[in-house]
Formats: structure tokens, C-alpha cells, sequence
């Protein structure tokens, strides 16, 4: 599904996060935002899937379609929006159940009730998220007893079983080892083949290894968006090339 | 600095005496303690009959059957009053306000002065309300709904520091989902909040039953019948105790006492327990 972002501010009570943000970003590509931490990543993201809404004092004006349809309109429903929306957190956050009730808990809220079924999503979305091999025999264990990058894992399965046509990640593997890192970034490989994924990183090599494109920001604007080959090989503002060039951040 | 002072001759005598007295001081508490169980056990085990415990109590035997009955009518009316009330506040505190604004610190206050009063006030209270203004009489429903009043503030603020404990990750992932507020808290929240609540509500029946001066008001002591309805008046095992000690049966009451004594332990022991059990499951 197509994100289409004019004209995005936001304040948290009177510190504007986010100035005149304008934004495209294509279906089945993994677009990755970067810049200094504090720029305004996360909040961004999260207008996507409506999570600022939580945030007391938030207020945001602009207009954001995905998929043509308005989310922010009267008749959007924020649920639905956020089943469609999926994300995945910094920090691994498996719920204290078992693995298969991970899993199983957002086609549950959907109204899937079968067993059969919920057994069919279950096993699909961990052999999605690549983890299925390592935790079918132990389905009913809880998932707390998982190591943390097997963690972030499910917690990538969790957010497929809703089938979501966007997925939206902050920072998937900075709590994460390098070889753990590895398979998630081979995950996204896999996975943008079916879904848009936005994922906001503070590693650029992570940057160039697995974004179509690439959006800096600073200061809470939208610095420079192109292509990643484009955006790292030759800049076109002074900000971006500093970045790039770890004069700062 | 004052390392002179610290290593001084004057220093090492007065630590080596702090610690002495604080062997002394253990073994009184211990000693105490030892003591109080010992006293109880000689005089009441030997008074433990299948009569005195579930008979029928008549002129020539005592019987604290009415009173086990009493009891635990006692507990099914206050916690089926406090325990759902006092979680809908909590989860209305932190789940919905946030835990923050004006609102939540005069309820707070309120709870915490609550938990502080003294019980027989509360059994006041309940005497005024229930046995005077109601005319209901001495009762169990009367005594029941002062003893859910009184375990209200300690069931809401342990509710609440079970609910601050869950970590936001959990209510965060859920929301992300597509769960609404009422699914991610009851399917998320409540259930990692489940162990340190258990273990209030085991914790605040072991309060009922131990509680005697709320109930000196409402309940009536009434220690020869059997409760035919919540109406009724009745007794406790508190009660008995109180009771039997002040009418010529010392060894009755001890026998009661061992009786009590079971009991808080049993519940202290499940309600660590049950909390253990329920973390195990959820895998922490
Ligand atoms: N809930 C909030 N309330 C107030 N200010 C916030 C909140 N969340 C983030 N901010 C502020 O907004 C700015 C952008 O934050 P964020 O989007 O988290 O940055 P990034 O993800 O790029 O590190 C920061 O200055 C941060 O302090
Ligand atoms: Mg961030």
C-alpha cells in the first residue's frame, strides 16, 4: 500500500516535533529513516499506525492517506487501521503467554476462533518470520524463555498474523547481536516482496544493506528522500552529507 | 576523612556492641513469637475434638461450627463486594487517568487515610449504618460490607502497584495490534498484573478473618446458631475466641486460637504460592 504524507506537523503540548513534513513512500519497498537521535523518526512512524494518539497533549495537523484512504477521517477505524499497520518495537515486547498465544492474539482479537485456523496463522506467520524451526516444539512455552533476538522474532510473526500490508519498524535490531541482526535483515529482504516496510535505524550500513530508499531528517524536518544509493553516494544538502559523513550524531 | 575515628578503639566497641544487641533483640522477637505459639498449642490442642470443631453447639459442649460457617460467609460477601471494586478503581486510576492529575492524588490520599484508620472505627461505622440506621440489625451482610469498606484502600493500592509494574511494552504491543483499550486490558494488562493481585485478595481474606473489633459491632457474636440467612446475626472464629476467653472456656479459645493460626498460615502460604505459580506460567 502507497503512504502519501502533505503537510505533516505535529507538537508535543508547544514543541513542534515535526515541521512541514511531505512524504511518498512506495509499496513493497523498505524505505529506512535515519538521523540524529531526537529528530522526530519514532514520532513520525508512529503517526502511521496512530500510536501519537496515546501521547496526552499531542496534537497533529496535515493529511495522511495510505492506501488512498484518509486515517485520520471520522470513519477510520483505529483498530482496523493498526491491524493493517503493523509494528515492531526497539525493545522486544513478547506478551507473558505462551508462544502460540503470541501469536495467535491479534487474529483472536479479529474474531478467529477455530482451532485448525488459528493453527494454520500460527505456523504461517513463524515460518514468515523465519522462526518456526526453532520454536515448533515448544509452542505452549512461554515466549519470555526466548533469547532476545528470537524475541524480536515473534515479535515480527505476532505482527504478521494480522496480515498487515505496511510494516512499521523502530530500530527492529538495536537491543540486538550482530548474527540476530542478520537474519532479521534477511527477513526484510523476504518480506518486502508481500508488505511496504518503514523501518527508522541509526546504523547506515543497515541503512544502505536493506532500504530501496532512504529519508534523512533533523530537527524534526525532512531533510532529503531518494533513493539510498542516490541519498549516500551523492547528497544534495550540506545536512545530509555531514550526517552521512559522522560530522555528527 | 575521619578514618582515624572510624578504625578508633571507641568505634570498634560500640559496633561490636551494636551487634550484640541486635542478637539480643532477635532472640526476643523469636522468643516471643516461640512463646505465644508454645502457650497456645499446650493449652488448646488438647481441646481440638471432632465436638469442638464441627458438633453441635449445645448447653453442655461449645462448638466452633457456626463460627467456621460465619467466617466464611464473611469472606464470600466482602470480597465479592472489594475485589471487583477495588480492581475497576485501580485499573480506572492507571489504566484510564494515566495515574496523574488532580483527581488521582485526592483519591490516593483518600485510600492511604483510609488504610490507616483504626479497624474498630470502621466497625463504628458499620454499626451506625447497618445495625442502627438500616435496621438490619446485627448481621453478616452489615459485617461483610464493613470488612469489604475496610480491605477496599489495601485491595486498591496493591491492584495499582500490580497494574504500574506491568511494563508499557506489553500495553504498547497490544494497542499496536489492533486490540482496543478494553481487550489489552483485560487480555494483557490484568492478566501479568495477576499474580501480585492474587496474592492482595489471599493476603486481605487473611485480614477478614483475623478481624474481631469491626465485627464486636456488627455482627452480634451470636456463637450457639448456625446463620440461617446474610440477614442473620452470627460469629467469627475471632470472635469465638473473644468470646469463649470471657466466659469461662480459656482453653476453648486457645484451641480456636490454633485453629486461626492454621488458617493465616495456609493463606499466607498460598498466596505466596499462587503468586509464584502464576509467574511461572507466564514464563518469568
Ligand atoms: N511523548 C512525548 N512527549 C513530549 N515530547 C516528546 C515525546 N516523544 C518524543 N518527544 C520529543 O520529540 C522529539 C522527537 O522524538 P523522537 O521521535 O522519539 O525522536 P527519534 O526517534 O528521532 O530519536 C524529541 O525531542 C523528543 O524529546
Ligand atoms: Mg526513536
Amino acid at each position: 500500500m502507497n503512504i502519501s504524507v502533505r503537510n505533516c506537523n505535529l507538537w508535543y503540548g508547544d514543541f513542534q516535533a515535526l515541521k512541514n513534513i511531505n512524504m511518498d513512500i512506495s509499496n513493497r519497498e523498505v524505505t529506512a529513516f535515519i538521523g540524529p537521535s531526537g529528530c522526530g523518526k519514532s514520532t513520525f512512524l508512529k503517526i502511521l499506525n496512530r500510536m501519537n494518539d496515546l501521547v496526552d497533549g499531542c496534537r497533529i495537523t496535515g493529511s495522511f492517506h495510505i492506501g488512498g484512504v484518509d486515517i485520520f477521517d471520522k470513519s477510520t477505524d483505529v483498530n482496523l487501521l493498526r491491524k493493517k499497520v503493523g509494528m515492531v518495537f526497539q525493545k522486544p515486547n513478547p506478551f507473558p503467554m505462551s508462544i502460540y498465544d503470541n501469536i495467535a492474539f491479534a487474529p483472536r482479537t479479529f474474531g478467529v476462533r477455530k482451532k485448525a485456523e488459528l493453527d494454520r496463522i500460527v505456523e504461517d506467520s513463524l515460518r514468515r518470520a523465519s522462526i518456526w524451526d526453532e520454536v515448533k516444539d515448544r509452542l505452549k512455552k512461554s515466549a519470555l524463555g526466548m533469547s532476545g533476538g528470537q524475541q524480536q522474532r515473534l515479535c515480527i510473526a505476532r505482527a504478521l498474523a494480522a496480515n498487515p500490508d505496511i510494516l512499521l519498524m523502530d530500530e527492529p535490531t538495536s537491543a540486538l547481536d550482530p548474527i540476530s541482526t542478520g537474519k532479521i535483515e534477511a527477513l526484510m529482504s523476504e518480506l518486502k516482496q508481500e508488505l511496504t516496510i518503514v523501518i527508522v535505524t541509526h546504523n547506515m550500513q543497515q541503512a544502505t544493506r536493506i532500504a530501496d530508499k532512504t529519508a534523512f531528517f533533523y530537527l524534526g524536518e525532512l531533510i532529503e528522500y531518494d533513493t539510498t544509493e542516490k541519498l549516500f553516494s551523492c547528497p544534495t544538502d550540506r545536512r545530509t552529507e555531514n550526517y552521512i559523513t559522522g560530522r555528527f550524531g | 576523612m575521619n578514618s582515624k575515628r572510624e578504625t578508633g578503639r571507641g568505634s570498634r566497641t560500640l559496633f561490636s556492641g551494636l551487634k550484640y544487641l541486635c542478637i539480643l533483640c532477635t532472640v526476643v522477637s523469636v522468643a516471643a513469637l516461640v512463646a505465644v505459639v508454645f502457650y497456645i498449642l499446650k493449652n488448646g490442642i488438647g481441646k481440638l475434638s471432632w465436638q469442638l470443631l464441627f458438633g453441635e453447639y449445645t448447653g453442655s459442649a461449645v462448638s466452633i461450627f457456626p463460627a467456621f460457617i460465619g467466617t466464611l460467609r464473611l469472606i464470600v460477601i466482602a470480597v465479592l463486594i472489594a475485589v471487583p471494586v477495588g480492581i475497576f478503581s485501580a485499573v480506572y486510576l492507571v489504566e484510564y487517568m494515566n495515574n496523574k492529575g488532580k483527581l488521582v492524588k485526592v483519591i490516593r490520599i483518600a485510600a492511604e487515610t483510609l488504610a490507616g484508620i483504626p479497624s474498630i472505627v470502621y466497625g463504628l461505622f458499620g454499626y451506625l449504618i447497618f445495625v442502627r440506621t438500616f435496621q438490619w440489625g446485627y448481621s453478616l451482610l452489615g459485617g461483610g460490607i464493613t470488612l469489604a469498606i475496610m480491605i477496599l484502600p489495601v485491595i486498591i493500592r496493591s491492584t495499582e502497584e500490580s497494574l504500574l509494574a506491568v511494563p508499557d511494552g506489553f500495553r504498547e504491543g497490544s494497542l499496536a495490534l489492533g486490540a482496543g483499550k478494553v481487550r489489552t486490558i483485560f487480555r494483557i494488562v490484568l492478566p501479568s498484573a495477576a499474580s501480585g493481585i492474587v496474592t492482595a485478595v489471599i493476603l486481605a481474606v487473611g485480614r477478614i478473618i483475623s478481624e474481631s473489633a469491626v465485627l464486636i459491632l456488627t455482627l452480634g457474636m451470636v456463637v450457639n446458631l448456625i446463620p440461617s440467612s446474610v440477614l442473620s446475626p452470627g460469629t467469627s472464629l475471632a470472635l469465638d475466641i473473644y468470646y469463649f476467653a470471657s466466659h469461662g472456656y480459656p482453653d476453648e479459645a486457645a484451641a480456636t486460637s490454633v485453629v486461626l493460626l492454621l488458617m493465616v498460615i495456609l493463606l499466607n502460604l498460598l498466596a505466596t504460592g499462587l503468586g509464584k505459580l502464576i509467574k511461572r506460567r507466564q514464563g518469568e
